[in-house]
Formats: C-alpha cells, structure tokens, sequence
C-alpha cells in the first residue's frame, strides 16, 4: 500500500519541524493564556522534553499544574470540601486543579482520554478565565486564567482533544515536537517580550491581512484570527520591535492559521483587484471516494509540487527583515497565501486541494462519549451502607443528617458524649444510584459485493437510509460495516452522527465476491464490543446470502458457505440479536438458512418498503 | 441572532433560542453581551426570586405571604440588573432547581430552601453553552421549567414551587451530534450562526476585538452610546407590542406557510405570529406585514420541519423555498 508515501526528505522536514517547534515555543511563553494554549501530538516523551525547555523559559515562580485526563470534574474546576466540609458542619467549597494554576500553565497528558464534556467544561473556562462551581451544593467561582498544553497521542488521523477544546488552543505542534534549547530565546528575552507584548501595535494593514488569510483558507472562528494577531505581537515582541511587521503576520498564520485551513484560496493569477475569493461551499464532491478510510496510506497526488519547498523553516528569517518595502497589500497578502500554504501538513494539503473535508472525519470520534454513556445518569441517592460497589453519597448523607442535628446533639450532650459539630449516624448513609439507559447500537452490515451491486444495492442503500432515520428518533448508534471482495471493512464505528452514516453509504461503490463469513465475523467482533460499551447491539444484514468467498479470501460456493454457516452459528452463541434483510429479488432459500443460523429474523425485501425493515428491526430490538 | 434575542427581549413568551453554528463564531460572546444592553427592571425588594411587583398573580410565595401583610399590599421596589444566567456544564441538578440549604439545616437544624439557578435567571435568561453536552434530564429539567414559567420542587422533604419564567437560550454546534427533535421543537426560534464572509467586516470584527481587549474601558464607553439606542429601541417595542395588530390577510398567509411546511401541531403559528408581531414592533409598526413575516419564517419554523433527517440542513432552503411558494417571488 505504502508505495509513494512520502517519508519526504527527513532531513529538511526535520528541521522546519524543530523550527516551527521553537517557534511556537517561544510564542507560547510570552503570549501565554492570551492564545489559549498548544496541543501536542507526539509521543509522551517527545512532548516532555518541549516541556521542559518551556518551562524552562517560565518566570520560577509560576505555577505548573499537571491534570491527569482521569481527573473527576470536581477535582479539576472544584467541589466540595469533604474534610473541612465534615470538620465545620457547613458545606466548605474547594478549589480546583485550574483555579490553583490560576496565571500558570496547565499541562493535560493524554488528553484524547478526557471526556469530551470535561474538555468542553475545560474550554468554558478559559473563554471566561473563570472556573464556575455549581454542584454538590456548592456555588462558587474562582479565577482561572491559565494556559494549556495538552498532550495527544491519539493515532495520527483522529484527534484526542475535542473540537470545542481545539478551537481555544492556538497552537498545535504534530509530529517530532522536540527542540533544540539554543534555538529558543533566553528566559530573560522571554520576559522582556512578556512585559512588552500588550504595547506592541497592530496597523491597519497588519489586521487586515489576517482577516483576508482566514477568508482564503475558510477559518470560520474568530478565535483563530485573534490567536493569529497575539501570535504576531508576540513575535514582534520577541524581536523588540514595538509593531508588528509582515515576518511576524506570516510566521503567525504557519502557527495558528495553517493547521486549521479547511480549504484552499482560489489562485488569483490575474492582477485584479478582487479581493474576496470566490466563495463555492467546499462541498463534498460527487466522487468522494474511499480513499478518505485510508488517508495514511493514499499518496497525495499534489506532493511532488509541495516538496521543493523549504517549507515553515523560511519564515523565522523573514522576522528579521525590515518592516515591508512599500508594495501594495496585493502583493503582502499573496506572499502570506503563500506562507501558509508551505505550513499545511502534506496529507491536508492533498485533502484541500481534493475538496475533500477531512474535519468531517476527525469528528465525531468521540471515544470519550463512552463514559457518560456507560456511567447513566444519576437518581435520587438511596439509604443504605457504602462499600465496594456503592459509593457514599455525601451530600445526601449530609441532608439526611443535617435536621437531626440539633436534636443530637441535645440527645448528646445529655448522655454526656464529647461534643461533636456533625452528629452522622447510620440511618443518614446515602449511596449513590445510577440509571443506565440501555441504548442501542445498531450495526449495518451491508454487502456491497457484485450479485448484490447487480442486484439491488441502490434499494438496500434506501432501506438502511429509512432505518437511519428510525434510529436517529430513537437516539441509537449506528455503525457501518460493508462486505465485498475478501474483506469486511468498519466503515463506521458506532456514532449518532447519522449524517455522516447517509455519506459513507451513498458513496459505497458495489463489486467484487461475497465474503459472508468474514462478515459475519466482524459482525460479531463490533457487536460483541458494543456491547461491552454498554448498548444492546442489534446487527441488521443486508445480503443475498450468497456467499461465494471463504474465509481464506479464496471462491467455492460449497465451502463459502459452510464458512458462512459456521460463523453465523458462532454468532448465535453470542448471543446478539440480528436481523436479515435478503436483497435478492425473489426470496431466496441461501439467505434464509443463514438467517436461521444466526437466530435472527429473515426479512425478504420483494418490493422495497422501507417501513417494513424498519418494524422488523424494532421487532428484534424489543426482543434482542 | 441579534433580531432572534431582541424578539426574546421583547417578548419572553416566544419560547427559548437555539444557536446553530461553527464554534468561535461569537455566539457565548453576543449572550453575554446582553446584561449590557439590557433595560433594568423593577423587582420586588429583597425578595430572592426577582419578582415582579406589578404581577400579583406569578409572585413567589415569599412575596406573597409579604404583600398579605404589608399595607395595601404594596412591596417596596428595586431597580435590578436583568439576569443572564450562565448554566456552566457539568452543573448538578440540586444546584440548577434549588435544594435544601445546607448550612441553615447544619447550624440551626432549620429546614429552608435554597433557590437554585432557575430562580436566579427568573424574568432574564438562561444561557447553556454547547447545549448537546448537556446531561439529557437536565435539559428536559430546563425545557419544562421554561414552558410553565414555574419551578416545582419536592425534594429533601422541601416542597417550594416560584415563579421562574426565562428564556432559555442553547448554543451548539450540529456537528458534535444531533439534536434530538423533541428538543428542537421546544426552542421557540432557532438561527444559525455563520462566519462572516465579507472580508471587510471579518476585518471589522478582529479591529473591535483586539480594541476591547487592549483597553476594555476605552472600548465600552465608545460603545455606551449605541448601548443606549438599542435599550430604547427594545423599551418602545415592548410599549407598542399589544398594540400591534395582525390583519386576517397576513394571519392567512403565515398558517398557510406551516401547511405548505407541513409543521405539525399549533406551536409553529403561534411563534410565527408572536415573532412577526414582535418584529413590527421593533420595527415602529402598528400592524404586521408579509415581510414581518417572511423575515421571521426561517428562525420561527426551520427546526420544526418535518425532517429528512438525513437531509442535512438543507431545512433553511426549504423555508425559503415555501416562503416563495406562499408569497410569492420576492
């Protein structure tokens, strides 16, 4: 697979890469909380060696706080004090892990295993640099302006932190993110740019380009353009300089801009003065093909033209140049087009200029979503005694004694008992109750192969369409699995973004074998783990039942589908529920004896009617 | 958004907002912005909940018990900032609607209630920001309170039931995961929040900006100005709103736009209406006109479509699409 993929020229992308690692660096230390915080992508070593040049940069007495990703929610924004709490008889706040490094920096590792809710709470807070406490019978607020490194080692094409935390960090470093220590100003050159970066001017001209640059590249939030110009003071501070100059604009959109482009600007080689670009949606195209489930892999055919040039490494050079000779904004602003789009990772690059959207892809990966999934929601806590399993509920605990009090203590001191401020006995334990909503997860596997494409998979594509919808009134999850060839491919892992669901499937091309086995393998394989995610799983097949290739990748009718017979008995002993829609055009006896294997319902499909699989589903579902 | 909040101004009982869009869009940004542009407004003195001392019927029954007792049962009156409440996430539900007082009942034994943040945004508005984030009882919690305009709560062995009429306003973004529909339908209007795509105001945008942030005092007071206009904009509307009368013609006309939308139930008319009417009167009309109407259709009706779900967004089109159909060619 890998034939062309560029492992371009290491030598030179290293060094931009340490560079633009440096930059950022430096940028971070004197801008601070002004542009939020960086995420690093790279392993945990790498990412601890930048740390500890950065910290290094640090002022001694700021404070550094590290936030492991498994931090509860009151831990991180603050709760309630059960010691002091238990000490005083009244609800004592505590503050959290943010209000502590209020004025410092926060580092986060493993950020891709935080919750998204709490990475969103997260971003909350830095928008108002406050920390709001509302629970537990607390209410507080404490200052948290704070800068955030967060640490992502989440695989290279999915993104650990989530998109509501991502928009609020301006930085993002990707790959080797290690630096050279002389490459980074001194600690006291930071310091002087810290004291000076609130003077540094903006002209005109400086603010409209950044504004013209997140048009161009399709930046919709403002958040970016800000970071870009705080960026761009810092660097102007860094130099000394007391107003921002075109290096600092051009260097500051590879930093902050690039990594967020979404499209590419319409080449403007005419001299017209034409100032917006035109504005053609960057919708999907026709076509979009399934490369996009490989995108390592697929050698981006633009790369050649990207490799000639030096890429991020120009620009801290170009810091150092004078203020821009007088040429007109035209020209700075093509030159800063051109800037970025030297910073655009490769593979993006390619994605761009292919108008494919890859942010549709990182969405949605939600992994984290799991967690309130699984955890339920909460009632009413109940009396009884905590132990392994069942956890104290304090605050409860705290109510059902608190009328009491007076009465104890009076009771108490008539016997004589060492004064207490908070009399709890063991009728007041209160534990905690959760609900878990069984949800479900609904698991397409559709055959794609050739008898099916022949046949009927526009059909199929419309019957798993109306399910869709069934499922999404219903807040179920759906994943995508589809079979042809050899191999059965998860297309989509389980999500409620149904949307994204219609998309792959519309683009399902059809051809090839009918690998049952296989897919009844994966089938089981995905139904297993959601189950274990929490959901009652119900797989919902869409093939003929034809099987004409066997597990081994290899044709034969005969052994195909004894393959496939046994898989769906391995299916049926675990138990998940399964429903099968035959394609064909008449009913067809092969796909009813694989139905009758897996232990699920056979739906033949004569004339397509959406509604009637949709109550076939429901059916398994209210039964599975 | 800035015509979907001043219509919620005018007039609470169009329903909540709901705020579509990219993220750094400005959206929390603009909510927050409210108390600034915010007329105050006369509440009852001391009590806890802000009630209103004109409205005999909907006051807490603190206030009642108050007024029985003070003479002609006149309360004395404040002046008070309109709430906007921030509901951050991650809140618990003993918090959002109110609880015992703890500390009263640890130091005196004495059983009170201790108001919640529904309380707190009574007669203001309730702000959740990525409102799909939000645990899905608490959201119901919210959507009810905000229908009935009252808070009940029994809970540990507290029984308290005030006045708690706001409007709920949501934000999120569509990508991060549906919306239910049963959600959706219960916001009144629904817009959606894009990026800018003139250069020149994008420009405008990041100026301002680095404006307030470089010097925040500098940038209000330049601004106090404008502040000033909308809060009289948003006083005579309000003046003026039960005046504004629909003739039948236009009355015609909106239900005739649900149908061809095919909404299901009365609740899209009835916004559409109160929209339209809030409209004229923000607008210095005495009676409302088809454009009032087609002004308001998208955000009154987008969300109560129908839907393809599958169809994405495409709802804004279709509204377009039947607004030609009903009124014609603009």
């Amino acid at each position: 697979m890998a034939t062309a993929v560029p492992i371009a020229a290491p030598d030179d992308d290293g060094i931009s890469a340490r560079a633009r690692a440096a930059a950022a660096l430096s940028v971070l230390a004197v801008a601070g909380h002004r542009i939020g915080g960086i995420v690093l992508r790279d392993s945990s070593a790498g990412a601890q060696q930048w740390i500890s040049v950065f910290r290094a940069r640090l002022p001694d007495t700021m404070r550094v706080a590290r936030l492991p990703s498994s931090a509860t929610d009151d831990r991180i924004f603050g709760g309630l004090d059960l010691a002091a709490t238990i000490a005083r008889g009244v609800p004592v706040a505590e503050r959290g892990v943010v209000a502590d490094a209020h004025g410092g920096v926060v580092i986060v590792p493993l950020i891709e295993r935080m919750p998204v809710p709490t990475q969103a709470r997260l971003g909350a807070v830095m928008d108002t640099g406050v920390a709001q406490v509302l629970r537990d019978g607390v209410n507080a607020e404490f200052d948290a302006e704070f800068t955030l490194i967060a640490i992502d080692e989440s695989e290279e094409d999915a993104w650990g932190v989530a998109a509501p935390l991502r928009d609020r960090l301006a930085l993002v470093l990707d790959g080797d993110v290690r630096v050279d220590d002389e490459a980074v100003p001194s600690a006291r050159e930071i310091a002087t740019a810290r004291a000076m970066i609130a003077h540094v001017m903006a002209s005109d001209e400086v603010i409209e380009s950044i504004g013209t640059l997140c048009d161009a590249f399709g930046i919709a939030s403002e958040r970016a353009s800000r970071f870009a110009l705080w960026t761009a003071r810092a660097l102007a501070a860094l130099d000394e300089r007391s107003s921002i100059d075109e290096g600092d604009v051009a260097l500051a959109a590879q930093l902050v801009l690039a990594p967020r482009a979404t499209r590419m600007p319409a080449p403007n080689d005419a001299e017209e003065p034409e100032p917006p670009p035109e504005e053609p949606p960057p919708e999907p195209p026709p076509e979009p093909p399934p490369e996009q489930q490989q995108p390592p892999e697929t050698p981006p055919p633009e790369q050649p033209q990207e490799e000639p040039e030096p890429p991020a490494e120009e620009a801290p050079d170009a810091s150092d140049t004078p203020p821009p000779e007088s040429d007109d904004d035209r020209q700075m602003e093509d030159r800063l087009v051109e800037a970025v789009t030297s910073a655009i990772p490769p593979e993006l690059l390619a994605a761009l200029l292919a108008r494919a959207q890859r942010p549709s892809q990182e969405q949605g990966k939600a992994g984290a979503e799991k967690e309130s999934w699984t955890r339920g929601r909460q009632v009413a806590a109940r009396r009884g005694k905590p132990d392994g399993v069942r956890r104290l509920h304090v605050l409860e605990t705290l109510r059902a004694a608190a009328p009491w009090q007076r009465a104890r203590a009076r009771a108490s001191a008539m016997r004589d008992l060492p004064e207490r401020s908070l009399i709890v006995e063991r009728d007041d334990f209160r534990v905690r109750r959760y609900v878990e909503r069984a949800g479900t997860s609904v698991i397409f596997v559709v055959d794609a192969s050739g008898s099916a494409a022949a046949q009927r998979l526009g059909e199929a594509k419309g019957a798993v369409e109306a399910l869709l919808a069934e499922s999404y009134a219903r807040r179920d999850r759906v994943s995508l699995i589809a079979f042809r060839g050899t191999t059965a491919d998860v297309l989509l892992p389980p999500t409620r973004a149904l949307a994204r669901a219609r998309k792959l499937l519309a683009s399902l091309p059809g051809g090839g074998g009918t690998p049952l086995a296989t897919a009844i393998d994966a089938a089981i394989t995905a139904g297993v783990s959601a189950r274990r995610a929490g959901t009652m799983p119900v797989v919902v097949f869409l093939t003929d039942g034809r099987a004409n290739v066997a597990r081994d990748g290899k044709g034969g009718r005969a052994e195909s589908m004894r393959d496939a017979l046994d898989a769906a008995a391995q299916f049926r002993a675990s138990g998940l529920a399964a429903v099968l829609i035959d394609t064909s055009p008449r009913p067809e006896p092969m796909a009813r004896r694989v139905a009758e294997a897996l232990g699920g319902r056979y739906v033949p499909l004569p004339v397509v009617d959406a509604r009637a699989i949709a109550g076939a589903v429901a059916l398994a579902r209210e039964v599975g | 958004m800035k015509l979907a909040l001043l219509i919620a101004t005018v007039d609470p009982s169009v329903g909540g907002v709901l705020v579509l869009g990219d993220r750094g869009t400005g959206k929390s940004t603009v909510v927050r912005a409210l108390p600034a542009l915010l007329p105050s407004m006369k509440a009852v003195e001391g009590c806890r909940y802000g009630c209103d001392p004109s409205a005999n019927g909907s006051r807490c029954d603190e206030c009642r018990e108050r007024a029985a007792h003070a003479p002609r049962g006149k309360l004395p009156v404040t002046d008070r900032r309109v709430p906007v409440i921030d509901l951050p996430l991650g809140a618990t539900e003993d918090r959002v609607v109110g609880a015992l007082d703890i500390e009263k009942a640890l130091r005196n034994g004495e059983k009170a209630f201790e108001p919640g943040l529904l309380a707190r945004a009574h007669r203001g508005f309730l702000y959740v920001d990525e409102v799909n984030l939000l645990e899905d009882h608490l959201v119901d919690l919210l959507l009810d309170v905000a229908q009935t305009g009252e808070n009940v709560v029994e809970r540990d062995g507290v029984s308290v039931r005030h006045p708690a009429r706001f409007v709920l306003v949501g934000s999120g973004n569509p990508e991060e995961g549906d919306l239910r529909p049963q959600l959706l339908d219960r916001f009144g209007l629904s817009v959606e929040v894009r990026t800018s795509t003139d250069v020149a105001e994008r420009v405008e945008v990041i100026r301002r900006r680095d404006a307030y942030e470089r010097d925040p005092a500098a940038f209000l007071a330049a601004w106090d100005a404008a502040d000033s206009d909308v809060r009289a904009r948003i006083l005579a509307a309000r003046k003026r709103l039960p005046s504004v009368v629909v003739p039948d013609a236009v009355l015609q006309k909106a239900v005739e736009l649900c149908v061809e939308l095919g909404t299901d139930g009365v609740r899209g008319e009835l916004t559409l209406l109160r929209a339209a009417r809030t409209t004229a009167a923000l607008d210095h009309a005495k009676t409302v006109t088809n454009a009032h109407v087609i002004e308001v259709a998208p955000m009154a009706l987008r969300h109560r479509l129908r839907r393809n779900v599958l169809d994405e967004g495409g709802s804004g089109t279709r509204v377009a699409r039947a607004i030609t159909t009903v009124f014609g060619a603009p």
